[in-house]
């Protein structure tokens, strides 16, 4: 079994793992990082959206031993103590999730859209960046309010 | 997933000796395609060999009137390349437009040729812009790479390094995506060089293919009007759930005229 070792929210862990396990099952599993939710598991809904140096990929299809040596956050990493992320508060203030399953995937994914595409970034940038990340109670109204919401607070 | 020994080698070279010594390997790359259809069991290597640990795999430069992309570089990073989207910006646009945001920040060129999808992006670009595919024993024109649904001509222990393309002096890509997926119902890469024309239809037919019958009449003026009444037959083209042939017909004229106009 191969030995992956990574950073995940800022913490090094390391573990010998079966080279079938996808990220998000070490995440989740191993780690009991469990905001991480497994949507469709076809890489489609997004629900198992993490960044991964830097980067928001789907980790129900990335495996574990990729991320050698790689910085990966999930949502439990976003907040600082017990003030949540600015991402996460537009999110609640906004009402941007109705179930909630699709919350971390959709955070994880708005704040990557922040990341590359600024603060002021406009509503149908927004709705096209959300490609790769679906809400089946179709909240997506609230959901594009609150990101916009949130790149707004991000800069300020 | 059925089991397998994972492997990351440093070199390209460590690599092919890899695929040597396996019994059944398949190299990953993005992870994408393959990962994906291995949880479906349709795919069971005994070894992974992943390309991700080769320094320099994913460059991306230009040498005199060519295009260099690492066969390890991202669609993210093939789309937001500034030297791509000076040299050729309707590659910069196709890639900007595969799969989702999280799928182009992990996808990559070398995995996209080597799958060869019907339905893949890539494979248009390749061919529409006459690019050379290059590996670890030989250069092959994209004109004899595609070979058929799913096939290439890789040869068992062939690793992509990069592919390259020569710098037309216009080019556009229109596709209409699936859209569920995104992949392309039907898409057309249109470019000219010289008095060189290319017209590349992917997710028409079985394998991405030219349409000669467009590059001549692209031949005495490069522009969509060009275009008006050239058809193409519907003989060989997919008919599915999402499209019949004559649908995927009709889309491939729209295409090519969208194309060519953005180009």
């Amino acid at each position: 079994m191969p030995t992956v070792s990574m950073t995940v929210n800022g913490q090094a862990v390391s573990a010998d793992v079966d080279a079938r396990t996808l990220l998000v099952e070490y995440v989740r599993e191993h780690l009991r990082l469990t905001g991480t939710h497994v949507g469709c598991d076809t890489s489609q809904c997004g629900a198992c959206v993490v960044h991964l140096n830097g980067r928001a990929v789907k980790s129900c299809t990335t495996l574990a031993a990729q991320c050698e040596g790689a910085e990966v956050t999930t949502i439990e990493g976003l907040a600082n103590g017990d003030d949540l992320h600015p991402m996460q508060e537009a999110f609640r203030e906004n009402h941007g999730l109705q179930c909630g399953f699709c919350t971390p995937g959709m955070i994880m994914a708005a704040v990557d859209i922040v990341n590359r595409h600024g603060n002021d970034v406009d509503e149908q940038t927004i709705r096209e960046e959300l490609e790769g990340n679906l809400c089946r109670c179709t909240g997506y109204h609230n959901i594009v309010k609150s990101i916009s919401a949130g790149a707004e607070s991000m800069g300020s | 997933m059925y089991p397998f020994s994972y492997h990351r080698p440093t070199s390209v070279r460590k690599a092919a000796t890899m695929l040597e010594k396996a019994e059944d390997p398949k190299l990953l790359a993005g992870g994408h395609t393959l990962l994906p259809t291995m949880k479906q069991r349709l795919a069971a290597p005994s070894d992974l060999v992943d390309l991700s640990g080769v320094e320099g795999m994913d460059a991306i430069e230009v040498k005199g009137r060519t295009l260099h992309v690492g066969a390890m570089a991202r669609h993210a990073d093939v789309a937001a390349s500034e030297v791509v989207q000076e040299a050729i910006p309707a590659l910069a646009g196709l890639a900007g437009g595969i799969g989702d945001p999280h799928v182009r920040a992990r996808g990559t060129i070398g995995g996209s040729v080597a799958n060869n999808d019907p339905n893949a992006d890539y494979p248009a670009a390749c061919l529409g812009l006459g690019a050379t595919i290059v590996t670890n024993k030989r250069k092959i024109p994209a004109d004899d790479f595609f070979v058929g649904m799913f096939e290439t001509a890789l040869e068992d222990g062939e690793i992509i390094t990069k592919v390259t393309f020569p710098i037309p002096r216009k080019a556009g890509y229109a596709k209409f995506p699936n859209p569920a997926s995104r992949y392309a119902l039907v898409g057309v890469f249109a470019s000219k060089r010289g008095k060189e024309i290319r017209v590349a239809v992917t997710g028409a037919a079985p394998c991405v293919f030219r349409a000669s019958d467009m590059e001549e009449a692209l031949a005495a003026r490069f522009a969509p009007k060009s275009l008006e009444g050239v058809s193409i037959a519907d003989d060989d083209l997919n008919s599915d759930i999402h499209a019949s042939a004559a649908y995927r017909a009709h889309l491939v004229g729209v295409m090519a005229r969208r194309a060519v106009a953005a180009a």
